[in-house]
Order: structure tokens, then sequence, then C-alpha cells
């Protein structure tokens, strides 16, 4: 069986930050395991600009600073198209690459494997099951990794930042959505924001929610319920945003104590498990990539005691 | 000259297709026609995939017959077909006195259509098979023939072996009108006249639309929905046996079923519906779907939802299957094939070819052997393709690029995106597009462009 001192799962800015700082604190044996065929994690399909290393704002775009993380560890063990299926009943992981599927096993594990938005199932909502309904990791990767244009006049759901960024992926497409609506979140983005996307001429609904989307075989429209009445909105998208829950395949079967969807770990990042870490996203609070960044260093040094 | 065929089929889901496999099979020049895009675009779209013993199926009908003999000719075919089965039993769960009090007559009626291996459940016993149940449970029976089955590939298999021998499937194919010309059938579709000697009409949602086309129907198809609700893989683990309800007078109740894929689902429910496709759902009912399933199996409030969708049966103003020969009009009808359908059909097939033996001509006698053409596997508990490597583009269901591109290869490859996530799984996952939708849909227009 493959043997390391440490595996990191998950190849986005969390998990890229640990691996460069663990090879200059002179770890000599670390590989990072990502499933898709390129590093760099949610930021390669986020096409505006507010990127930055271990920072929460800056003037890098996300490909930019996905470029960026991979031009560091270029020269580290970092294999792509490499997926964990699971972990075995002792802990080990089982995994899947061109090649077929093997066991490895590590002293330390680090569980990078972020987050993602809610779907449309996850959240009941009703209508016609029809194209155009998608999230904004779907859009982005439309948009800026295939070059597609997938609406003209998408209503955009929810008041997260990430809801923010997929009104610059509209500006990005020369595209004015036909409403913006915010939903409530604990996690709403400041008023400001909203403020913003109106001087962009985009119509910002409050207090409404979305009851169900129509069409026959893409998407015509959506029923709003706002104040007790129904109205119907025309449209030909749906992009339903934020709503974050973390990638939790891999443990959420009992494997790991959740809180949530997400792993408990203590102030050091470790988990219920004595020999497996969690830094990023999957911790379930939404961070910026560069917060990302420096918790996958914190979680070197830790690692490096 | 348009091409004359023995025998044209109207409509492509699993009815139709297994009637196309029987008379291919039988040597008979066959063609199926397929208003949409591609196969199982209508009620065959969204089921619940369990293969039925028929136990509660009214004694004596020909649903009862039909299913009986489908339930046989499946496990007969499966395997040289490639076709999964997830053995998980079935039990009628009591959840109250009332419930307990009307399993005999459950039981009875089982006992009286072949089931004899069904057996009563005390409460212990129910608690020791399924230790996951809310303590509500009173007790059940057991019925030890109820499996579990892959709804797409199924009828997909029966599709490839018709066309083995010498069957022809044309989708986006609509029947936009109909004439007998010297008693043959013209059917005038999108793709151009069809000539056949005998029509089927196994049009299932639409099938009083297409009665008209030979004579004033006879019945009116009034769809009936199911919603459904699908808990994430974790959730498979809490149930082994597909849960029934007890039925009452009104409605035979939401199922608890896992699926082949892994998964654990509720549903259907049963509501009277304009609608013919497209079928939509409603929050309000699914919330209550998932509360349902949270109260017999309390683990799953910590499982996510991976799917929802609705699904839409047949059914006509009576309960009684619609199988009838027209002897003047060389016309077949297959109508009013509810819920039962996946397992029934081939017991229907078997049906039809004999009123056809008996009505419109005998069938010939020098038959090839049949060639068997396996469909790739699906199911999560066999052997699936990126257990041998390759590049896996959908994370949450393991769907390789390979699968991808061989689903848009071959004599059916799939017509569209819904085609391609029947076949393949792709996008079906928890993340529901989140992660590869993007990649999905560029390698699929890739692959059907024939990109190398």
């Amino acid at each position: 069986m493959e043997h390391h001192d440490v595996i990191i799962i998950g190849g986005g800015p969390a998990g890229l930050a640990a691996a460069l700082e663990l090879s200059q604190s002179a770890a000599k044996d670390v590989v990072v395991l990502e499933r898709e065929a390129e590093a760099g994690g949610i930021p390669r399909h986020c096409g505006h600009k507010g990127f930055a290393p271990y920072k929460n704002f800056g003037l890098m775009t996300g490909p930019h600073l996905a470029r960026h993380l991979r031009e560091q560890t270029k020269a580290l063990d970092i294999r792509t198209s490499t997926t964990v299926l699971e972990f075995t009943l002792r802990g080990n992981l089982r995994v899947h690459s061109a090649q077929g599927i093997v066991e490895m096993s590590a002293n330390k594990i680090v569980l990078a494997t972020g987050t993602r938005e809610s779907s449309r199932a996850a959240r009941l909502i009703g209508g016609n099951k029809i194209k155009g309904v998608m999230n904004t990791g779907e859009l982005q990767q439309r948009v800026y990794l295939n070059g597609e244009k997938p609406f003209e006049r998408p209503v955009i759901v929810g008041s997260e930042w990430v809801s923010y960024s997929t009104l610059l992926t509209c500006r990005h497409l020369q595209v004015k959505p036909a409403m913006m609506l915010a939903e409530e979140s604990e996690h709403a983005a400041p008023g400001y924001f909203a403020f913003g996307a109106r001087l962009l001429g985009t119509k910002v609904v409050k207090d409404a929610t979305l009851v169900a989307i129509r069409g026959h075989h893409s998407v015509e429209a959506v029923e709003i319920e706002q104040n007790g009445a129904r109205r119907t909105v025309e449209c030909d998208a749906v992009v339903l945003t934020g709503r974050f829950r973390s990638e939790s395949a891999l443990y959420a079967s009992g494997f790991l104590d959740c809180q949530g969807f997400a792993p408990k770990v203590t102030e050091q990042f470790k988990t219920s498990r004595p020999n497996i870490f969690a830094v990023g996203n999957v911790l379930g609070q939404l961070e910026t990539a560069g917060r990302c960044m420096l918790q996958g260093q914190e979680v070197a040094k830790v690692l490096m005691q | 000259m348009s091409e004359r065929f023995d025998i044209a089929v109207i409509g492509c889901g699993v009815v139709g297709l297994a009637i196309l496999r029987r008379f291919a099979l039988a040597g008979l020049k066959c063609v199926a026609l397929e208003k949409g895009a591609d196969i199982l675009s209508g009620a065959s779209k969204g089921n619940s995939a369990l293969l039925h013993t028929g136990f509660d199926a009214p004694p004596k009908s020909l649903e009862l017959q039909c299913m009986q003999a489908g339930y046989a000719e499946y496990l007969e075919i499966r395997q040289r077909l490639g076709l999964p089965l997830l053995e998980t039993s079935a039990i009628v769960a009591a959840w109250s006195d009332d419930e307990a009090a009307k399993l005999e007559a459950i039981e009875f009626k089982a006992r009286a259509n072949g089931m004899a291996d069904v057996k009563r459940l005390s409460q212990t016993e129910l608690r020791i098979r399924e230790p996951q149940l809310a303590k509500a449970a009173r007790g059940g029976l057991l019925v030890p023939g109820e499996h579990v089955i892959d709804p797409w590939s199924t009828p997909l298999a029966y599709a490839h072996q018709a066309i083995a021998h010498g069957a022809k499937i044309m989708r986006g194919a609509e029947v936009t009108r109909a004439s007998r010309d010297n008693g043959d059938w013209q059917l005038a579709t999108p793709q151009g006249t069809v000539s056949a000697r005998i029509v089927v009409n196994a049009a299932g949602l639409y099938g009083d639309h297409v009665e008209t086309l030979a004579h004033e129907a006879q019945f009116k198809i009034k769809p009936r929905k199911g919603q459904f609700v699908v808990f994430d893989k974790p959730a498979a683990k809490l149930l082994r046996a597909i849960l029934l309800p007890v039925p009452t007078e009104r409605t035979k109740g939401v199922v608890l079923f896992r699926t082949i894929f892994g998964n654990l689902a509720i549903g259907p429910t049963a509501e009277e519906t304009d609608e013919r496709e497209n079928a939509s759902t409603d929050t309000a009912t699914l919330e209550k779907l998932q509360a349902r399933a949270i109260e017999m199996l309390p683990a799953l409030k910590d499982v996510d939802v991976t799917a929802i969708y609705a699904g839409l049966r047949p059914a006509t103003e009576q309960s009684e299957y619609i199988i009838e020969a027209h002897k003047n009009e060389n016309w077949i009808t297959v109508a009013g094939i509810r819920s039962t359908g996946l397992t029934s059909s081939l017991g229907i097939a078997q049906h039809v070819v004999k009123l056809y033996a008996k009505h419109f001509g005998k069938l010939p006698k020098k038959i090839p052997a049949p060639i068997w053409t396996p469909v790739p596997n699906l199911s999560e508990h066999m052997i699936r393709p990126y257990m041998k490597g390759g590049e896996i583009i959908c994370h949450c269901e393991w769907v390789t690029r390979g699968e991808i591109e061989a689903a848009t290869q071959g004599p059916l490859p799939a017509g569209d995106l819904g085609g391609l996530k029947r076949r393949t799984r792709a996008t079906m996952g928890r993340c529901q597009g989140f992660y590869c939708a993007a990649h999905v849909s560029a390698a699929f227009e890739k692959a059907k462009h024939g990109a190398p």
C-alpha cells in the first residue's frame, strides 16, 4: 500500500497553502489529491476581482489566484484527476485515478474538500424540472471555463457574498438579471451590496421567497411570494446562490463527529479522529480564499509540531 | 415509397419497448415511433423502480397475470442483458392498531395471488430486521419477492435487443396523421411516413389521443402524478427492505425504498392532474414527504436531499389494464398501464404477441436465436466502470468520461441531456451539477459531434 507522511484531500486554496507551508518547513512526504483535472479550487471559475493570497480582499481575479497557487506549488506532489472515494474501516483512503483504484495510508490526513451551494432539490423548490436552473458554481464554470452565455434574463436567488459575485458574472456577460431575490440569510452580505446592485440596475426584492420554477423545456418564469401574495416573474434562468454546505460525502456517514454537515474540529483543526485534520470551507464557515489559505498555513504548523 | 413494417409500436416507454422487443424476437419486422427526443420521455421517466410480485394486485386480473409473467421473465433474462437486481424484499408496515388489524386481509390476498412465502412479523421481529425504524411501527407483513431494479437501463436493454433483431427506433417521430391504404397503416411523422400492417398503441400518457387516429377512444387518460424525494447515499444503510404502507380506501400511500443507485427515496403521492408531461413538484408536498420519511426513519433527519422529481402514471377511468385487439382495424390498444408497468412490461409484451397471433396472423416458424445485448451497469452494488480507472467527470456518482462517450454512440445514442443522465447518472447526485454540469454538457456536445 502506498504510504505518505501527510495526505491532503482537496487542492483548493486551503489544501494548496497547507502543502506549500509544509514543503517550506522541510516536510518531505506530502501529497495533495485533487479530483478535478486542475488544482486551484473554486477560485478557478470566479472571474471577478477581489482575491488575494492570505488576505480577505485583493485585486487578483479568482483564476489569477488559482494560477498563482499552481505556480507556487508546481514542484510539489499534486495529483489531479485523483478522487478519494472513501475512508476504509481502518481509516485509510480508497483512491481512484485513471489507472484504477488503490488504497493509500498516511500518518496524517488533512481534509480540505471545501463547500458547495445547496441544490434546488436540497431546497425543495417545486415547479417543473427543466433546463436553466443552476448554482453559481455551475454558472461560473459555464461562463469562465467553457465560454458559454447560458441566459439573457436570469433571476438570482440569494443575498450572500456569492449572490453578488453572480451579479458580476452577469455584468461580464452583459446580461441584466430580471430580478435579484434577496432571501433572508444568516450569511447575508452587508446591506450596501444591495445598494450597489441597484446602482448597477438590478432590481433587488427583499422579504420574498421563491415558490416554484415554471417552464416547458427550459425556464420561462418563477413564482414568488411576497407579503402573502404570489406573483409571476418572467425570466429564462434561475441561479440559486449561497446556502453553502460542506462537501461532506467522505465523512458524513458517521466517520467523523459533525456539526450539521461540517466536521467538528478543535482550535488546532483536529477532528474526532486523532490523525485527521480539517481546514478551509469544509468547516462550514464560508471564508474568502485568502482566509482559507491562512487556515492551510496554520494547520501545516500544527502538523509540524 | 415508405418502408413497410409488420408492426409499428407507437410510444417508446418501457411498455412500448418491451412489446417491440418481443415482436422483434418473434421474427417480425418492427418499428417504434417516439414523440420525444429520446426514449423514456413520458411516464417511464419517473417511477419508483420496484419489481413487484403482484401480492396486492386485484386477484385474477390481467394486471396480475402480466405482472407475474413479467416478473418471471425479468428474472430469467436479466443477467444476459446486464440488468441488476437488488434483493431487498418488502415489508407492509403497520403504524397503528387499526393498520395492524388490516394485515391479515393483505396476507390472505397475497396468498390467494400465489405468494406462499409471505410472513407476518411481530413488532420485535420487525425491529430486529429494521433497527432504524421508528418505535411506532407495530409489526408488518414480509413479502420476500419484492425487489429493486434499474428503471432506465431495463427498457434501454429491451430497446437494444430489439434493434439487434432488426427493429428500428425513430425518435422525434410523433404520429400526426394515420390512414389505411389497402389495409396497411400509413403513419405520418416529422421523420417521414411509416407503413405498417399492424399498429400497437403504447402511447402511455397520450394513449387516448393516439387511439383517435384509429377510432373514437373508449377511454380517457387521467394522469396521476406522483412526487418523490430522494435522500443522499448514507441513507441507504438505514433500511433493508422496501417499506410499504397499509393501503387505505382512498390511497395506496407512499413507499420508502432504496434505489438501485444506492439512495433512499420516498414517494409517490397520488394526485389527479391535467399535466401530461413535465410534471411539476410543489414545495409543500415535498416537505410533507420528507417529514413522513423522517417520521418513519428518524435518522434521516441528518441526511441531505439529493433529488426531487415527479412522475405521471397514465391512469384511465378503470383500474384494470386496457389491452385489446381491434381486428378490423389492425390495431392493438395497450393503455392504462400505471405504477406496475415496469414490472409487467415483459408480461404485457407476451400477452400482446398472443393477441397478434390470435387475430392477425401466424408468427414466423423459424426464428434466430436471441442475441443478448447487455447494457452498462449503473447499480451501486455491482461493478461500475470507474472501478477500472478512467477519468471521473461526475464526482458525486463517479461517472467516467468513457461512460459519457459510450452513451453518445451505438445504435441508440442519448437523444438529449435527459437521456444522457438516464444512461449514465451524470449530474444526478448530491451536488445536482454544482461541480460537474458544465463539464458534462461540454463532454456530451463534444462526443455527440464526433470529435476524436
